[in-house]
């Protein structure tokens, strides 16, 4: 069958062997990562006035695993939009979060999801953890040019693995290079200060509950010594975005179930601005 | 030299007609039928893998008969078609409706152009946010399309299920009896000589599906064999049918 079906179905639907919904896009000649063609100084240019997303933290829990992710997108020294979402559901079991240019990472999300999807719907079985996370690769490494360029999206990953029975984290660079990352991480402008405190608040035993804590302790930090962060916004009721995932699947908590969190977290920083203090060990020297 | 024969231009199309409607009927039947939550979905399909029911996008699934080759080709084909339009537009504008269309267009063109139609006859069916919204449209090999209310019955003994569905059959039946009168229908169809039902339709012979139209975005859910032995009550999953190779399209 070669023919083109006249308002039908074109030969490109029935014919490629693909379960992979960009595989496919780019044999109707679509390329969902177009460079910006031209000098680069113009692309620079452009880096610096679209909307960069900031931190997004996650780490694992007892029986799953937590992302969340601040609200702030910056334009150079603007904020371009105080109540961005930066976390998603990829699918039932796993979530993404993104950090850099806001419209080239939500597009790479939204094509992401679709890809999951459509692999699961072809298939008949949804993709096991680590090929969702070496297709996100994939995808990301199609993207490169416009990393070169000055317009990079790095992505945090992760899910419950059905296999193993745990909560995962992959983390990624601009070329697609993919990590699995042990316990917790963080990317984007703040993730420096997210994951000194992540480092000091972790505990392998924690729950859902305790995780989602911590990230928001985490992101807390960030937004006090990042400018691109954004803190909670206690005005606005503007909190950051957390998705918690287990066995039965991708939970994303909303503003009453977050609020209150928030709130104790911000309550406690008016006593101990610093936040939780973690304990030394006991020094065998004179007191 | 010898004279090639005239055929005339019906005949072809006759002959083809015929070619498909034979290769379909061999198949076993699939049902589709309305319910008060949604749509649901049964089939006789002893393979646990091949399905003739298949989720297509949110609210919108496909249920064949005929050539599992044909009919894969064409599944992949809409889910396809529809996560393009939902990737390039927005997830509702992804309709049953656009869907059957192309599907016709397929079907007519391949009955049509190539020497060997299509032997398959299949389901677009879209659950709407009430059972007035439903849309059930069925496609046959030749590409006409039927736009279809209340229940769907293809393949195998279709005619004879089609009788036994317009006689039970009735608006706002709970996903139990749906499933209850369906399966009796598949049971029942066919019956040999004297007159006695063939055989049951157990649990592990069928496959049955729903899209719900509560559930939040995506509404296709499978139903295992356990909820289906649950749903017949007291009739116990029977072993697969002697001689059943592993494949739907025997």
């Amino acid at each position: 069958m070669n023919a083109e079906f006249p308002g039908g179905l074109s030969a490109a639907f029935i014919d490629q062997a693909t379960s992979s919904f960009a595989d496919f896009l780019r044999t109707l000649g679509h390329d969902p990562a177009a460079r910006i063609t031209g000098d680069s100084a113009d692309a620079a240019g452009v880096s610096r006035s679209v909307p960069h997303g900031t931190t997004i933290v996650a780490l694992t829990c007892e029986n799953g695993m937590v992302m969340a992710g601040d609200r702030r997108a910056t334009m150079g020294n603007v904020i371009a939009q105080k109540d961005i979402e930066k976390v998603f559901e990829a699918d039932e079991h796993s979530v993404i979060g993104i950090a850099g240019a806001a419209g080239i990472a939500v597009e790479l999300v939204r094509l992401f999801c679709v890809e999951l999807e459509h692999y699961e719907k072809i298939e008949g079985v949804p993709l096991t953890l680590d090929g969702k996370a070496n297709r996100l690769s994939t995808l990301l490494r199609n993207n490169l040019g416009l990393a070169m360029q000055g317009l990079a999206v790095v992505p945090l990953f992760g899910g419950y693995d059905l296999d193993s029975h745990r909560g995962r984290i992959f983390s990624y660079d601009v070329t697609g290079g993919r990590y699995e990352e042990r316990d917790h991480y963080a990317v984007g402008s703040g993730s420096t200060f997210a994951r000194g405190s992540l480092k000091k608040l972790f505990r392998p035993e924690m729950t859902t509950d305790q995780a989602v804590t911590t990230a928001i302790e985490a992101l807390y930090d960030a937004a006090d010594d990042d400018s691109a962060t954004g803190g909670p916004d206690m005005t606005r009721r503007i909190y950051p975005v957390v998705a918690s995932v287990d066995d039965d699947g991708v939970r994303i908590w909303d503003e009453d179930s977050i609020g209150p969190v928030v709130d104790r977290v911000v309550s406690a920083r008016m006593t101990s601005p610093d936040g939780p203090v973690a304990q030394l060990p006991q020094s065998g020297g004179a007191a | 030299m010898t004279v090639p024969f005239y055929v005339s231009p019906e005949q072809i199309i006759k002959d083809k007609a015929d070619y498909a409607r034979k290769g379909i009927a061999r198949g076993r039947s699939v049902i589709v039928m309305q319910y008060d939550d949604g749509i649901a979905f049964i089939a006789e399909n002893p393979s646990r893998a091949l399905h003739k029911i298949s989720e297509i996008y949110d609210r919108i699934a496909f249920a064949a008969v005929g050539k599992y080759n044909e009919f894969e080709n064409l599944r992949v084909a809409g889910v396809r078609l529809a996560d393009l339009r939902g990737y390039s537009y927005a997830r509702k504008d992804v309709t049953g409706r656009s869907l059957a269309n192309a599907y016709a267009q397929t079907l007519g063109t391949i009955f049509t152009e190539t020497p060997k139609p299509y032997e398959v006859e299949i389901v677009v069916a879209e659950v709407g946010r009430s059972a007035a919204e439903d849309e059930l449209y069925r496609l046959t090999f030749d590409g006409s399309v039927a736009d279809e209310h209340g229940f769907v019955a293809m393949g195998g003994e279709a005619e004879g299920i089609h009788a036994l569905l317009a006689r039970d059959w009735h608006e706002n039946m709970p996903l139990s009896e749906a499933i209850t009168v369906a399966v009796s229908a598949l049971s029942t169809a066919e019956q040999t000589e004297n007159g006695t039902p063939h055989r049951t339709v157990g649990p592990a012979q069928l496959e049955a599906a729903v899209l719900d139209r509560h559930r939040a975005r995506r509404t296709f859910r499978r139903l295992s064999v356990n909820q289906l032995a649950e749903i017949l009550g007291d009739q116990v999953p029977g072993p697969p049918t002697a001689g059943t190779a592993d494949s739907p399209d025997e």
